[in-house]
């Protein structure tokens, strides 16, 4: 730094000249161009625009200068340090953007490597499936009802018409609990579910009832002896069988498309009167019992596919439950989740479900 | 039950048009649901003609075996009008029998392509046929012979042997009892096509005499009927007539001898069970009782059985000689010597058939048919059938002593208004269909003015309310024609909260990577015993099955680990390097607040007796486990992968916390099956719901999972029931906060927690939060010493915290955390 010039001798100011002013801008704006980097561009920032450039060093000397030649000079120097900075600015930007578009280059990953430090986790399709069709009967307004797996023997089987010597009985071979006079059974199907809601609370009800069920079946690709059911129960004034069949048509176009309907064959069910066999139009043939000019394996060539029970709820069980049988109607329906998800989504062996493979789990995610 | 189709037509005339296909998708629609068309050809392709042999020769082989070769006329089946060449190894035949020949270009069962071909130095064109070959029996001995009348050569032998018949195969549902008999098929076809029907049980039958077998009724409940007819001389060598053995077989009984084959096929013809006793070797008069406790009977099939008050017996003046309507007894059995034979056609009570059924494990086509229920009335039409087939086929006479003992039940009446067809099955259903359909079943009808009184059938045992005659109803005008109509909308309540909070819980843990299994819930001392349970631990005392699957895992389990940790073994087994596992399930432990009551089903137990039969239930909490075994985090480019270890059981546990909305709490314990020194017992507000930890290396080892294998059991019903039903929004302040760092040395067997519970009631309200941030040990700390560093966080919800303010909270903290673990602040 210098103070004010002491030794003031006009000849020797040489920066001030025209010529050298421009000379030195000249300079810098060459050096400011050739920059290659911005390490470079500093360097020429410090020596051309620095405190110790010609410019400023130029520029402190016009204090010196008479007078009337201050204005001047200032004029010629303070145009030629802005053509400088602007240069400066200009090549500043045009290297900080090549520097950050070379960053950016040689940041550059191998996008495609695996990401999966923590294996995904998903959900038993049984039970996704479960929430699917408790979804599509909550939407209608229904609500989902559970029970224990170990119920009483009068739930399971007196309320609902199966008495101690129905043939049913020894159909669906039962798990006792020990001893067998404490009447404890595990509960070959949920309708006691359906028995307990009505036991507990006054019509309409609309209550879907999915779970875990036991029979002493052997174990094989389509059999086992715990499996999963679903049952819904409807009580109100005026129900009949149509109001069956619309629920019905209704869940399975739900569960399997626009299109896949049911039809009713009479049948036997102590807990119904009338009651039904629910067949489903093949979702993979569309009923035509063809695919492909071949014979549909999922409904063996019939177009249908047997799918659950139904009925017409049997007014002894209401009068067991404790439901006005004259001013009230209802109607009652089950169906296998195993089964059904088996069909819909194409699983082979019932035994997949239970052995607990992750390779199988995980193939369904965490929705069906 | 199997009914050869053209035994449903002898009963009712269908139109020549209607295939077997038609009238079966009829009759499933009726309810009488196809289960298969068997054919009797099934296989068999043609050309199968009648021969005539025309001339054998015997050609011993160098084998030892002789065969003949034959010339054969097959009339113009072959073509040409000649002999047609065949070699055939059977022997039971001669010049001039008719025999049954496929020509080559058949194809016999399994696919045997017949064709002309060198054997034995002939050219055989063609085969004799065996019954066997045919698939008509297992009959190896010889070729069919026909009968001499059976046809011209060269006929069309599918007919000739029955070979067209089709055989169809129904389910009957345990209602339709009626249906397991011809007599109800063809009544269904006949309903089905609306076509002339003939009742084979609709006969003359002679009037009852005092001549007949003396039989006593002592049980008219039990027994209220009983017919007894006699023949005699009749020949026990006769055989069963072909048509008959064949209508046996195609119904799937296999024919014994004419006696047995009689009464089955009246059983098979009318519904109605039928035995028959060797007459000679009863003693005295037939009297029907119930059995004395004790007393026994060695039945037809060998076995020897003893006797309850609730079996019916037959018994003569020698003792017991059946099980009335079950099986006869061994002592009065028809043998091959047999010439008098008494026939008993008797109505049982369906409830003790079935009890007494159950109770000796007998399962015959008798008994299916009388715990069913057999229509009465036909009770004697059925014995006077057996005697007609027994003396034309047999020989023999009836007798003309006709016993008839007591009398057909009578039927309920049921009384329905007109309109509850309709009204229940929402069909359009006027009161003329209604009335039509049942008569139509076999109802006799009384016509009031707004409603009809039906007396059902006797045949149909099943139609006893209302709502029966309204399926009778519906299932004729049709199944399909019920119209599709959504009930009108419910105000629902949606999930429960309950309901939701599960679903909560297994996607927050299927996205923390566990996958969800499910195992069936029986467990075994095996499965405890490789948990390391001791002797007295609770969850020994499980509810046990009286009929488990197996033995070796009679409970119903109290714990979901032994499963979860057979599933993360499988995996491993089967090439993951790692696995984590849930399972949502429930377990069961037994109370002891005795039997649940069987209440009567006319009307609703009251509350007192529906909580007495609740809590008569075991307790039976949603448990959740999560099993943790070998890789939890996979090596990769990233660096090293990570075994699954203690603190990944309990962080899961944590993360339910956080996700539910509640603070647990983790409590140093010991329990099996976790390691003693890293089991945490998990509590809500100071209530233990379950424990998390890495598992004993002996349960590891036990279970062939990899050391440091971590689980996690929880009552997820309780922690579900402690959450918030309203969760309130949060309160924060907004003034700076203020922030100190304390590292505190403890006994190395002091809990963090216990430090941190400390250090958060000694700082006070100002505290924000704290966060243990690391866990120092050295040999300069001593090997019984550790240092744990704590990030405290101080904020006013009013002001700016001065340091003096903060520095006081801090050092409270730090006080109290002195006073209560022993902790000395590091300088
Ligand atoms: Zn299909």
């Amino acid at each position: 730094m210098s103070g004010p010039n002491t030794d003031y001798d006009p000849v020797e100011v040489t920066p001030l000249k025209p010529e050298e002013v421009e000379a030195a801008r000249d300079a810098a704006v060459a050096a400011i161009a050739a920059a290659a980097d911005l390490a470079d561009l500093k360097q020429v920032r410090i020596d051309h625009a620095g405190d110790r450039s010609p410019l400023a060093l130029a520029n402190r000397e016009i204090g010196a200068l008479p007078p009337q030649a201050r204005k001047e000079a200032g004029q010629r120097i303070g145009q030629a340090r802005g053509a400088v900075n602007q240069a400066l600015a200009a090549r500043q930007e045009v290297l900080e953007a090549e520097h950050e578009e070379r960053m950016l280059v040689e940041e550059t990953v191998d996008v495609t490597l695996p990401t999966d430090r923590v294996p995904a986790g998903a959900r038993h399709p049984i039970t996704t499936g479960s929430e699917l069709i408790a979804d599509i009967f909550v939407a209608m307004g229904w609500e989902v009802a559970e029970g224990p797996v170990i119920e009483a023997e009068w739930l399971n089987f007196d309320a609902l018409n199966l008495g101690p010597d129905h043939p049913a009985r020894t159909m669906q071979d039962t798990f006792w609990t020990e001893p067998a006079e404490n009447h404890l059974v595990l509960r070959t199907h949920t309708s006691p579910v359906q028995a307990r809601t009505m036991l507990t609370r006054q019509p309409p009800i609309y209550v879907v009832c999915p779970g875990r069920v036991f029979r002493t079946d052997e174990y094989d690709a389509t059999h086992s002896p715990v499996f999963h059911q679903v049952e819904g129960l409807a009580i109100d004034e005026g129900i009949t069988m149509a109001n069956l069949k619309g629920t019905l048509d209704h869940f399975a176009a739900q569960m399997f498309g626009e299109g896949i309907s049911t039809r009713f064959r009479p049948s036997y069910f102590p807990f119904t009167e009338p009651s039904a066999e629910v067949d489903l139009v093949c979702f993979v043939c569309r009923g035509s019992g063809t695919l492909d000019g071949a014979s549909c394996r999922t409904c063996r060539g019939e177009g249908w596919i047997e799918w659950g029970g139904c009925g017409v709820v049997n007014p002894r069980v209401l009068a067991a439950c404790g439901v006005d049988a004259e001013r009230y109607t209802g109607f009652a329906f089950g169906m296998g989740i195993d089964r059904t998800l088996m069909f819909r989504q194409g699983i082979e062996d019932l035994r997949e479900l239970f052995e607990g493979d992750i390779r199988f789990t995980t193939a369904f995610g965490s929705e069906l | 039950m199997k009914a050869p189709a053209s035994w449903i037509r002898e009963y009712v005339d269908l139109p020549a048009d209607v295939t077997t296909e038609d009238l079966t998708a009829r009759l499933t629609a009726l309810g009488l649901k196809l289960e298969a068309i068997e054919s009797a050809s099934a296989g068999i392709t043609g050309p199968l003609v009648v021969g005539k042999v025309l001339t054998m020769e015997p050609e011993p082989q160098k084998n030892g075996k002789t065969i003949n070769w034959c010339t054969v006329d097959v009339g113009d089946a072959n073509g040409t009008g000649e002999p047609q060449g065949i070699v055939c190894g059977a022997h039971n035949f001669a010049p001039g029998d008719l025999v049954v020949v496929i020509l080559p270009g058949g194809v016999l069962p399994g696919n045997f392509q017949i064709s002309a071909r060198k054997t034995y130095g002939h050219l055989s064109a063609g085969m004799i046929c065996s019954a066997r070959e045919l698939g008509l029996g297992e009959d190896h001995d010889g070729i069919i012979v026909l009968p001499a009348d059976a046809g011209a050569p060269g006929t069309d032998a599918f007919d000739v042997l029955g070979l067209r018949e089709e055989v169809i195969e129904f389910e009957i549902n345990p209602d339709r009892a009626y249906a397991l008999s011809l007599r109800g098929i063809a009544r269904e076809a006949a309903l089905a096509y609306d076509a002339p029907y003939r009742d084979p049980a609709d006969r003359d039958v002679p009037s009852p005499n005092d001549a007949g077998y003396p039989v006593v009724i002592d049980d008219p409940v039990g027994c209220p009927m009983f017919v007894a007819r006699k023949v005699t001389g009749f020949d026990p060598a006769a055989p069963t007539p072909d048509w008959m053995a064949t209508r046996l077989q195609q119904a799937g009984m296999r024919p014994i001898s004419l006696a047995v084959d009689v009464t089955n096929y009246v059983m098979l013809e009318t519904g109605r069970p039928i035995h028959g006793y060797d007459a000679d070797k009863l003693q005295g008069p037939i009297r029907v009782r119930r059995a004395t406790e004790g007393e026994t009977l060695t039945t037809l099939d060998g076995a020897l059985r003893t006797l309850s008050t609730e079996d019916l017996v037959v018994t003569d003046d020698s003792g017991i000689i059946g099980l009335g309507g079950v099986m006869g007894g061994e002592t009065t059995e028809m043998s091959e010597t047999t010439t008098n034979v008494l026939v008993e056609a008797a109505h049982w009570d369906a409830t003790s058939m079935f009890r007494t059924g159950k109770r000796h494990r007998i399962s015959s086509e008798a008994g299916k048919r009388n715990e069913r229920g057999v229509d009465p009335v036909i009770t004697p039409a059925a014995a006077d059938r057996v005697v007609e087939l027994l003396t034309t086929y047999g020989g023999g006479t009836a007798d003309p002593g006709v016993t008839v003992v007591g009398t057909a039940p009578e039927r309920p009446e049921i009384t329905i208004s007109y309109d509850l067809p309709a009204r229940v099955s929402g069909m359009d259903i006027d009161a003329a269909t209604t009335v039509t359909n049942l008569e139509a079943v076999g109802c006799a009808l009384v016509k009031e003015d707004t409603t009809l009184t039906a007396t059902p059938p006797p045949w149909r045992p099943d139609l006893n309310d209302p709502f029966d005659l309204v399926e009778e109803v519906a299932r004729i005008v049709g199944y399909d024609n019920v119209p599709s109509v959504l009930p009108r909308e419910a105000a629902g309540r949606g999930l429960t909260r309950e309901q939701r909070l599960r679903r909560r819980v297994g996607r927050t843990l299927a996205g923390a990577g566990c996958v969800e299994v499910i195992s069936f819930p029986f467990v075994g001392d095996a499965a405890f015993d490789a948990l390391g349970l001791p002797a007295d631990d609770p969850l020994r005392t499980t509810v046990r099955l009286a009929n488990p699957l197996s033995s070796e895992e009679p409970s119903y389990t109290t714990t979901l680990l032994p499963g979860l940790l057979k599933a993360a073994a499988r995996n491993l087994g089967r090439g993951a390097s790692g696995v984590s596992l849930f399972e949502t399930g429930t377990v069961a432990f037994p109370v002891d607040r005795g039997p649940a009551p069987i209440y009567g089903v006319d009307w609703r137990p009251s509350e007192d007796e529906l909580a007495k039969l609740l809590e008569a239930l075991p307790e039976q909490p949603l448990h959740l486990a999560v099993v943790l075994a070998g890789e939890r985090e996979r090596a990769g480019w990233w660096g090293e992968g990570r075994e699954a270890g203690w603190a990944d059981a309990i962080g899961l546990v944590r993360r339910l916390g956080t996700e539910l909305g509640v603070e647990i709490e983790v409590v140093s314990t010991s329990r099996a099956p976790w390691h003693p020194g890293r089991c945490a017992q998990v509590r809500l507000a100071g209530v233990e719901f379950g424990h998390a930890g890495e598992l004993h290396p002996k349960v590891c080892a036990a279970f062939g999972l990899p050391a440091r294998s971590a689980a996690v059991e929880i009552d997820l019903d309780f922690l579900m029931r402690h959450t918030r039903d309203v969760t309130p929004g949060p309160d924060f302040s907004t003034y700076p906060q203020a922030k100190e760092d304390v590292a505190l040395v403890v006994a190395a067997d002091v809990t963090a927690a216990d430090v941190e519970a400390a250090l958060r009631e000694g700082a006070g309200d100002l505290l924000e939060s704290i966060r243990l941030f690391d866990v120092y040990t050295s040999e300069q700390l001593g090997a019984d010493k550790k240092s744990l560093a704590f990030a405290l966080r101080f904020r006013a919800p009013d002001r700016t915290l001065t340091e003096e303010e903060t520095a006081g909270a801090r050092d409270a903290a730090v006080a109290l955390a002195a006073e209560r673990t022993g902790a000395v602040q590091r300088s």
